[in-house]
This record gives C-alpha cells, structure tokens and sequence, in this order.
C-alpha cells in the first residue's frame, strides 16, 4: 500500500488500510471544517505499487535513463580533457528517480527545479543534449549562452526552473512555484528535487511549513544517494527515515525504491492524484545512490569500492530495466542498437559543444538586468 | 503623594498621539491593570493600564485631544490610603475632586497647554527644510495639484495602486494582513484585496523570501515586506543568489520581477541589532536594484516603479520618515524613473549628496549654512544602484566642494563609493577633499546619550561643509 494522504473519495479512503494500520492523524483543528481529509500516516518500509508500464514506455524509460548514463559518462571524460571547468556534479547511479518521476508528470504545466546535480533532470525534461553539453564547456550556444555552468542551468519553455547552486535554496524556490500554480489557479504542480543532504538546511523546513499551511500543489522529492558529499545519512541526520521529515507539518512522506523506476513512476502516479486534486504537498524520499564522486573532485575515502560495486550489480537501475525488458521479449541486439543511437546522440552533443565558440566578450555585461535605467 | 499619570510611548518612535477615550472619570477608584484610557497613533491603538492601585483625582488631558506629546501628564490619582492628604498637598483647592461629579472639570483640563515634548532625539528633528519643489520633475506636468501625504500612506497607495492595475501583484510578509502592518504599511489592503493577495506568513524570512522569489520565478510579481530589514539578513541568500543573479545566470531567460521592501537603517533606541543601514550591502551587488527614498512623492513614484520593473528590487524605507508628511502629486499613475537622482535644493558653493532619512538633516543643514553666507546644493541620489553618477559628478564640477552624508556606517559606504567615484572621474573638479559625515564606526549603542553620540546630525554635516569650503 501507498502512504500518501488518502484523497476524499470513498472508494479510495475504504481501500487504503490493506496490510498495515496507519494511525489517522487528527486533521488540523482550524481547517478541518473546511476541508475534512483523512490523513494516512507512513509507517516506513511501505512498497509503492509497481507501474504496469507497456513494452513502449519501457523501452521509451530505458533509452531516457541510458542517455543520461551516456551523457554523464561523456561530460566525465570531457572534464578530465578539461573542457568542462569548475564543479560538475554527476548523476550516475540515479537515472530512476527522474526518469520515473519526470516521465510522470505534464511539461507544459508543471514546473521542476532542483540543485546543482542537474544534468540528469534537464535531458528528462527534454531538452535538448547538444545546448546542455555545450553550457558544460562554457560556449555561446549553451543553455544559458555560456554563463551559468553546469549548476545553473534553466528553460523556462521546458518548465525548468533550475539548476540551483545554494543547498536548500531550490526548496523554498519550488514552494513559490508551488505557489504561483496555485495563485494562477493553472492546475500546475511543481517538483522540488532535493538531496539528503539539503533536507537538514533550516529553509527546507520554513518551506514545509507554509507548503502545508497554504496547501500548495508541490511534491518534495528528496533524492537519497546516501551521501551528502562524503558524510553519510547516518552521520548527518538525527532522523534518517527522511520520508519522515514532514511529519511535524503534517506532510505525509513516501518511501520509494528509487533504483526502480517503475516503482518511482508507480508512487509519483498515486502521489500525483492527491497533489492534483488539491490536498497540499507530499514528501517523496527516493532511495538512489551516486556510482561517482560527489564532484569531479572527490576523493572517494568515505566509503569503499565495495559498496560502490556491490551497488552496481545489485540494483543498477539500467540493468534492472534491462532485465525487465529481454523478460518482456525485447530482443538484446534491439537494446544494442538503442544504446547506439543513444551514444550518437551524446557524440554530437560532445562535438557540438567542443566545436561552438566561447561567448563574445561583450557579453560580459548583458542580462545583468532586464531594463536599461 | 500624587501619582503622575503620563503619556505613553507606544512604539519606541513614537513623539505624541491622540488620547481617544477615557474609561475612567475623576473619583473613580482604579487598580491595577484596569484600563485607563485607549490612545492612538497613526501606527497603533492602544490600551492604557493602571499600574498602581488609587483614585483618580485629576484628568488634566480631555478625551479626542490630539497632538499629547510623550511624557504630558494626563491625569493625576492619589495613593488609596492617602488619598485626601495627597491632593492636599499638591493642589488644596480642588482636593475634594475626587468626589465630586468628573464632567464639571473636563472642559477646563482640556484647555491646558501640552507642554512640548523635550525629549526628542536629534535625529527625529524634522529640518525645517524649505517647501521642496517638484517643479523639476519632468513628470510632474505645470498646475498639478498636491496632496499632503505622509511617507506610510504614499507606500500604501502605490502598492494598492499597482495591485489595482495587475493581478499578478500580491503582498506577502509578517503581520502584513490581519494586523494591518507591524508599521501600518499595508493598512487596508487586506480588506480591499483579499486573503489570497495579502498574505500573513509565519515568522520565517529565509523561507517566505524564497518563496516569494520563486514565485517571480514562476510568472508573479511579488512583493515581500520584511518588517525590517535587519531581519532580511537571514534571507539575504535567497535575494542574492537566486534573485539577483538567476536573470544572468539563465542568459536572460529567466526573470525574477520582486521587491524586497521594508523599513532600513536606525530607529530610535532599539540597539544594535535592530539599527542598520543595508544601502551598502546590497547596492554592492550586481543583478540588483536599490531605492532609498526620503519624502513622500519619491517614495510613492519609485516603489511603483519598483512594482513595475521586471528586475528584483531592494527598496528600503525609513522607520523615522513614515510618519513626516509631504507633497505628493495628484496624478493618475506617478511613476518616477528608477536610476535618476534629484537635486533637492540647488547651491553653488558645495555639494551635499545623501539619501534617505539623510536628505533631512542634509536639507536641515543647508538651511543654517545659507544663513552665514554658504549656499549649498543637495543631492538626493534615490537609487542606489544603478547610482546617477551624471547629477554627482556635474553637481561636482559645479560647486567643486562635496560632502557625502549617510545614517550609516563609513566602511564601505555609498559614502565610500561617491569618493571613489570623485577620484577616479571628477578629479579635476575638486578644490577640497570629498569629506564623508556618516554614523560612528561602532555597533549602534542602547543608551540615548551614546546612540546619540553614535548618529549623523546636521552638526556635523554643516562642519563638514565648512571644512570643504575652508570657513
């Protein structure tokens, strides 16, 4: 069974204590005359029901998931050539929890933000890899004309809104997206992306407050690689069930595989009806992990090779898909040979963004402000 | 002995107010805690309480009387136990008034002067300016009509003027709503606007600025009062990182149209937590719009340009100036352009440049030089980022003397900045040193007489002047 708050159907209120018995919290004593919603509490360790995707979407998943692989792999190697400067943050490992998530939602309506890890997310939100690759080098045909780098990155058109480079910042952000959903009445959800890490920064929980309070259309997706930079979970958090972080504001939490992205994409669909039809946020805790270094520039010394490779075998969130797919009847050289358009599409994207020149420098001093005063 | 019954101060600015009501009458027997009176001012009303336990003798201030500094004595009791003897003491004739029906002395005690408020603290000193001009204002067309209005009313109509105008403009803040503004800012705008335009938000600044920048983010103009801006130091992140920079940061793609507006810079006897001038900090930061008004009609002018401006603003109003008065034009849609400073009083001997509550004591000053022979021009820059560097530097070439005055402090400084700027390009036109006149280099003290010592004043600015101008 899911742990999100039970939307007011009956249907859906009478189905929902199945295996476990979740404590009814009493509804806020000041809004429950309005708005009377029986809220279920997660009790940890709930499995979120798997998504019957088609043959179609799995492939479609699984082409989505390897061209973040591909890409990320590339702009390693580019960053070792040196053509990608400063920090660079991968998102190796993690390719589930945006693809499960993105997948889900309605571009042209809803909005995304997240953090500096963000390559992943933008190439799930369709964007285009050639403008991503060559913001990474730091040309005129990047995303942001070459002046923002790998953590700064936005397309409005695309429903993107960062590419945020302050821990935390990109949670209160998501809440004011959130809010102008809601203000606009465009039926629009946003998806604040944020690591366990960022889910101890103080702004998190103001945003949590007032997210709940005004009941705003957001979904709080911490992603959980374990790892904030090299201190992990455990050491950082006094509570490290972080499905649980909301439960002092009443945001009730979910608790996801998030190495499968059909679990990911099942969870966000039952998530996603509650968030809709108005019941105020939800907390989705992803457990993920990042196969590379927290930047280009880790030195690895806080956990083993190990574990690391005991990941990879284990859970890849690819292979796992894979797996699924040749089960499924999908035939291997059919795999390979999306595999090979998919590392076309990274190649050109890497020359692309070698070949583009650098900004004119008298880009130096435009967009510093919109108006000329 | 008789107990003085004062005028309270109900804020820490607070000079004088009306005594609205009386809920006690002469004779009546009060303990403490009972209330008083109700008094008002044009932030607040207020409950008066008994502290001590008596009989009220004398109401020496009437209700509806306006204007009762801090500090009058509006009534006198006597002492439970030594009730009779007490008003003997003090005023033998009328030592039975205790018992004789209130209302036969009510209309004489209201006659009585109020004595003048002598404990008013220098900076407060309004400056008995000259009746400033907006003939140069350009957008100000000949034979407008000008209505008085004080600095809080003209930040209210602007900002219900723009919410009028666009939907998409709300205000979000502590106490902004059911309150009706911690400073009476916001008054009225709840009811006309609603709930869903005028937001109270909890006591969260990081969060609700985050808020409200993603919300310009997310196609909203918002505007995001912080009670006062010393407070904004714990969402200082969030109005320089994502607000300031994101519009660069995108390659102009992504905007971010909100104002950060509240009040700046010292009030009265509130410390040094409370008492600090942001004008540096955040006019250092590119990406950035910076207003600091100092009367009524720029106030009213720039915050609607503010509204209007698709890039963030910082606009940073005065505690002290809320409540002064000034003209404003009566004109359909006032907008003044941002970036523009104005000459506020022309001179040729010397240039004074300021902004903000600093324009006051610059005018003050000018004043009492023009009176031994020194004609002083002074400039009030308004914006402090993007700075109009021209009217500086040709009000320079000008007079070629300048003083920089700043209720703040000198490290860093728009003061600083104004130097620096004489230096590098008016340096031809200096006949004396820029001198810079701001508060001391200290954390702003407590006590009145170091928080005194501690502020700008006109003083100092006119011997500043004189040294420029070598009298």
């Amino acid at each position: 069974m899911l742990s999100v708050r039970q939307k007011k159907d009956p249907a859906r209120v009478a189905k929902a204590p199945r295996k476990t018995a979740p404590a009814k919290k009493p509804a806020s004593p000041k809004r429950a005359p309005a708005k009377p919603k029986p809220v279920v509490h997660s009790t940890g360790g709930l499995k979120a029901p798997i998504y019957k995707a088609t043959k179609e979407e799995m492939l479609d998943f699984y082409e989505q998931m390897l061209l973040i692989r591909r890409f990320e792999e590339k702009a390693g190697q580019l960053y070792g050539l040196g053509l990608i400067g400063g920090f660079c943050h991968l998102y190796i490992g993690q390719e589930a929890v945006v693809t499960g998530l993105q997948t889900a939602i309605n571009p042209g309506k809803d909005s995304v933000i997240t953090g500096y890890r963000d390559h992943g997310h933008m190439l799930a939100c369709g964007i285009d890899p050639n403008i991503v690759m060559a913001e990474l080098t730091g040309r005129a045909s990047g995303i942001s004309k070459g002046k923002g780098g790998s953590m700064h990155m936005f397309s409005v058109d695309h429903g993107f809104y960062g590419g945020h480079g302050i821990v935390g910042a990109q949670v209160s952000l998501g809440t004011g997206l959130a809010f102008a959903h809601k203000y606009k009445e465009d039926g629009g959800v946003c998806l604040a992306y944020f690591g366990d890490g960022a889910s101890n920064q103080g702004q998190v929980y103001e945003s949590f407050n007032m997210a709940e309070l005004w009941q705003l259309p957001v979904i709080f997706v911490i992603e959980n690689n374990q790892y904030a930079m090299g201190t992990s979970v455990n050491r950082s958090s006094a509570e490290d069930q972080l499905y649980r972080r909301g439960e002092s504001f009443r945001i009730p939490g979910v608790q996801v595989d998030g190495m499968d992205v059909l679990a990911v994409r099942g969870a966000v669909e039952e998530v996603l009806k509650d968030v809709r039809g108005g019941c105020g946020p939800v907390l989705m805790e992803l457990k993920t992990y990042r196969y590379r270094g927290h930047s280009m520039s880790d030195p690895a010394k806080y956990r083993s090779r190990d574990e690391v490779q005991d990941v990879r075998e284990k859970s890849d969130p690819i292979e796992r898909l894979k797996a699924a797919l040749l089960k499924k009847g999908v035939k291997e050289e059919d795999l390979k040979a999306l595999d090979k358009k998919v590392r076309k599409t990274v190649m050109e994207a890497a020359d692309f963004a070698e070949e583009s020149p650098e900004p004119d420098l008298s880009e130096l001093y435009t967009n510093v402000l919109v108006e000329q005063y | 002995m008789a107990i003085e019954l004062k005028m309270p101060a109900l804020s820490p600015t607070m000079e004088e107010g009306t005594l609205a009501k009386w809920f006690v009458k002469e004779g009546d027997a009060v303990t403490s805690g009972d209330i008083l009176a109700e008094i008002e001012t044009d932030k607040a009303t207020m409950e008066f309480e008994a502290i001590d336990e008596g009989v009220i003798t004398k109401i020496l201030i009437a209700a509806g009387t306006d204007e009762v500094a801090v500090g009058t004595v509006i009534a006198e009791m006597a002492a439970e136990d030594e009730e009779t003897d007490s008003a003997a003491d003090e005023k033998p004739a009328e030592s039975k008034g205790s018992k004789e029906p209130a209302e036969s002395n009510e209309p004489e005690k209201a006659d009585e002067p109020v004595p003048a408020d002598e404990a008013k603290p220098e900076i407060m000193e309004e400056a008995p300016a000259a009746p400033i001009s907006r003939a140069d204002d350009p957008s100000v067309p000949d034979g407008t009509s000008m209505v008085s209005l004080s600095v809080r009313e003209a930040l209210r109509d602007a900002m219900a003027e723009e919410m009028r105008k666009d939907d998409t403009v709300f205000v979000m803040g502590e106490e902004v709503a059911e309150y009706q503004g911690a400073y009476k800012v916001t008054q009225g705008l709840l009811e006309e606007f609603g709930p869903k335009r005028v937001i109270d938000t909890p006591i969260t600044e990081h969060g609700f600025a985050g808020i409200g920048a993603g919300a310009a983010m997310g196609g909203l103009k918002p505007i995001v009062e912080f009670m006062t801006f010393n407070f904004a130091m714990q969402a200082i992140d969030q109005i320089i990182n994502s607000a300031a920079k994101t519009n660069y940061m995108s390659g102009g793609q992504m905007r971010c149209p909100v104002v950060f507006r509240g009040p700046n810079g010292a009030a009265s006897r509130v410390g040094a937590q409370h008492s600090q001038n942001y004008g540096p900090w955040y006019a250092s930061v590119p990406g950035l719009i910076v207003i600091a008004p100092y009367d009524a009609a720029d106030a009213k002018g720039l915050l609607k340009a503010a509204i209007q401006t698709p890039d963030p603003v910082v606009f940073l109003e005065n505690e002290l100036l809320y409540g002064r008065s000034f003209d404003v034009p009566e004109l359909d849609d006032y907008t003044l352009p941002i970036g523009k400073a104005r000459i506020i009083r022309e001179g040729s001997d010397v240039t004074i440049v300021s902004y903000s509550i600093g324009v006051g004591l610059a005018l003050e000053a000018a004043g009492s030089l023009a009176g031994e022979g020194i004609e002083a021009e002074v400039i009030d820059l308004r914006t402090l980022r993007p700075l109009d560097t021209e009217t500086v530097l040709n009000s320079l070439a000008k007079t070629n003397r300048m003083v920089v005055a700043e209720e703040g402090w000198p490290t860093c400084s728009i003061s600083s900045e104004i130097i620096a700027l004489c230096m590098e390009r008016g340096f031809d036109d200096l006949d004396a040193p820029v001198t810079r006149v701001t508060n001391e280099d200290v954390p702003l003290p407590y006590a009145a007489n170091l928080e005194k010592a501690a502020l700008i004043d006109s003083a100092r600015i006119i011997e500043a002047v004189k040294k420029v101008c070598y009298r």
